[in-house]
């Protein structure tokens, strides 16, 4: 989801593969100084950037909105918010520094358009209602996704987990609590609420990637214990979750083959549109260039500050030296 | 108005449009400690207006409460010093602003600490942990920037000589802060220019910056003279509250 289409890379085993798996399905964690398949690592270092490049890119769609919040509790919240997600793509990136990448490469990658994000960032925070609708379906959907990887096989990823898990079930709480003071609301505001309702259902089932049956290095991660549970299966859970939270909150979830399979004991539903899903992912989705042009303008509006304290901390040096 | 409820609002609009313009720069700083590190000031900044409106809504007693403070107001009764409206211009302006600002409130929180008000007192004693906080990093990064390339001191300066005019508004005081004086709601208010001026000759010669000299200054804000772009952080700022004028958030 926050790392959608991970590329394993593909090998064969040697004898160190083969003791690596061993101690992996005996449950062992991996720290950084272990010896690791050169897969294993590279895998690691996209599904950890991809994530790390969401929480950054995550933070646009909402700061969007945080000069216009409603109320001055409203707007500390969602700034709040806004502060945890830097913070995570902070925690991330220094857990795939771990791995032998620099913070400033993957930085380069993102900017180049050469990494990926998650999808769902690609999308346009509209109103406020989005703001709402955004924490308690996309945060919704991140904890579905990060709740297991906090077992993940890696334990300075795993470690970084537990701590965003935390911040990132208050922000869909914050979430919801929007969503249910606007459908407590004027006419007006319920319809906002639906309004967002609709446009993010489909972008959020999205977000835990293709379906099992086009997901085609699932296996290889799930064996490695960097994955637990398949994109079919995370999907499904949170659609069971949410649905009764729709319902609560008396919004219709916009899927006209939605129903509650006796059976399954859960609910059935339509599948996502995954043409427009690969759209996003090259680079068409609505707000991609957006996005992109955004975090390189920050970049490079930067430079001077990055430089000058360089320059600053070079001078110092310098000083001590002569001394 | 009564002095207490103006004072209030020209402390509690100062730091809620300061934290409007800081806000905005979540998610395109320079660097992601610096995303974090504004988004942090806004919050402590938006924490404290919050503070000065349910002071100021109180004392006033006409019922009004915080959030009709901030969005149902115009601009011309908004009391802010007019260099927290001062644009993004770029994170030279952005940095210089905050630390003009830091550099008076630090010494305005230490002296509202012996407030006679309770409330006031207790919200300084509060806040004045946060700002400490703040002009520890606004200061350490403006003597880095001054003192680093040549183009980052170029660019601090350009902030200095654009931003120093308007730090005379944080200062200016008229019957309002006399009366509140003269109560003892406000003690010490002649400290607080000499600190603001000791501390921005010390750190801006650190810093390698010159303090512009032609020595003219802008007022206006505390009585509701603001310049150009305070119209448009309101209308962005208003404009939900008050397009959905009878809904609560
Ligand atoms: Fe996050
Ligand atoms: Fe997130
Ligand atoms: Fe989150």
């Amino acid at each position: 989801m926050y790392a959608q289409l991970v590329e394993t890379g593909a090998a064969e085993a040697s004898e160190k593969d083969r003791e690596f798996q061993e101690k992996i399905d005996r449950g062992v964690r991996i720290e950084a100084n272990d010896w690791m398949p050169e897969g294993y690592r590279k895998t690691l270092i996209r599904q950890i950037s991809q994530h790390a490049h969401s929480e950054i890119v995550g933070q646009l769609p909402e700061g969007n909105w945080i000069t216009r919040a409603p109320s001055l509790q409203r707007k500390a919240i969602l700034l709040a918010k806004v502060q945890d997600e830097a913070g995570h793509g902070l925690y991330l990136y220094c857990a795939a520094e771990t791995l032998g990448i620099s913070r400033d490469e993957m930085t380069a990658q993102l900017l180049s358009g050469k990494a990926k994000y998650s999808s769902i960032f690609n999308y346009p925070t509209l109103t406020w209602a989005d703001m709402g609708a955004v924490g308690w379906l996309v945060d919704g959907a991140a904890i579905m996704n990060q709740v297991p990887l906090q077992r993940c096989s890696y334990g300075p990823y795993s470690r970084a987990m537990i701590r965003v898990c935390k911040e990132e079930s208050f922000h869909q709480r914050q979430g919801f609590d929007i969503m249910r003071q606007l459908c407590e609301g004027t006419e007006e505001q319920k319809a906002m609420a639906q309004d967002a309702l609709n446009r993010w259902w489909w972008p959020s089932l999205m977000m835990f990637g293709p379906s099992d049956k086009d997901s085609v290095h699932s296996e290889q991660s799930m064996r490695w214990g960097i994955k637990q549970n398949t994109n079919d299966e995370l999907r499904q859970k949170f659609v069971d979750q949410t649905v009764p939270q729709a319902e609560w909150l008396g919004l219709t979830v916009p899927d006209p083959d939605l129903k509650w399979n006796e059976e399954t004991g859960g609910y059935d539903f339509g599948e996502p549109d995954w043409s427009e899903f690969f759209e996003v992912i090259k680079g068409n989705g609505p707000c991609n260039r957006d996005r992109l042009a955004a975090r390189n303008k920050a970049w490079d509006d930067g430079a001077w500050f990055r430089d000058g304290l360089t320059a600053h901390a070079e001078k110092q040096i310098q000083h001590i030296a002569a001394e | 108005m009564e002095p207490l409820v103006t004072f209030c609002l020209r402390m509690g609009d100062t730091t809620l449009i300061l934290g409007q313009q800081t806000a905005a720069w979540c998610g395109h700083a320079p660097v992601l400690e610096e995303d974090i590190a504004f988004a942090n000031m806004g919050l402590d900044l938006i924490g404290q207006t919050q503070l000065w409106y349910e002071i100021a809504a109180q004392t006033e007693g006409k019922g009004r409460t915080p959030d009709d403070l901030a969005f149902f107001r115009t601009e011309r009764q908004f009391l802010n010093a007019q260099l927290v409206e001062r644009p993004n211009t770029d994170f030279a302006h952005a940095l210089m602003r905050q630390y003009l600002f830091d550099a008076w409130h630090l010494p305005m929180q230490e002296a509202l600490c012996d407030s006679g008000h309770e409330a006031i007192r207790d919200l300084a004693q509060k806040s004045v942990k946060e700002v400490r906080y703040h002009i520890d990093r606004s200061r350490d990064l403006i003597v880095r920037l001054g003192d680093g390339s040549d183009e980052s001191r170029a660019k601090m300066q350009a902030a200095l000589d654009a931003l120093w005019p308007y730090a005379a508004d944080l200062m200016a005081t008229d019957e309002v802060e006399a009366a509140l004086a003269d109560q003892g709601v406000l003690p010490g208010l002649d400290r607080v220019r000499r600190a603001f001026d000791a501390e921005t000759a010390a750190t801006l010669d650190r810093a390698t910056l010159t303090i512009p000299e032609n020595g003219h200054a802008r007022t206006g804000g505390r009585t509701g003279i603001h310049t150009e772009t305070m119209g448009y952080i309101l209308a962005e700022m208003q404009s939900v509250p008050r397009t959905f004028p009878d809904a609560r958030w």
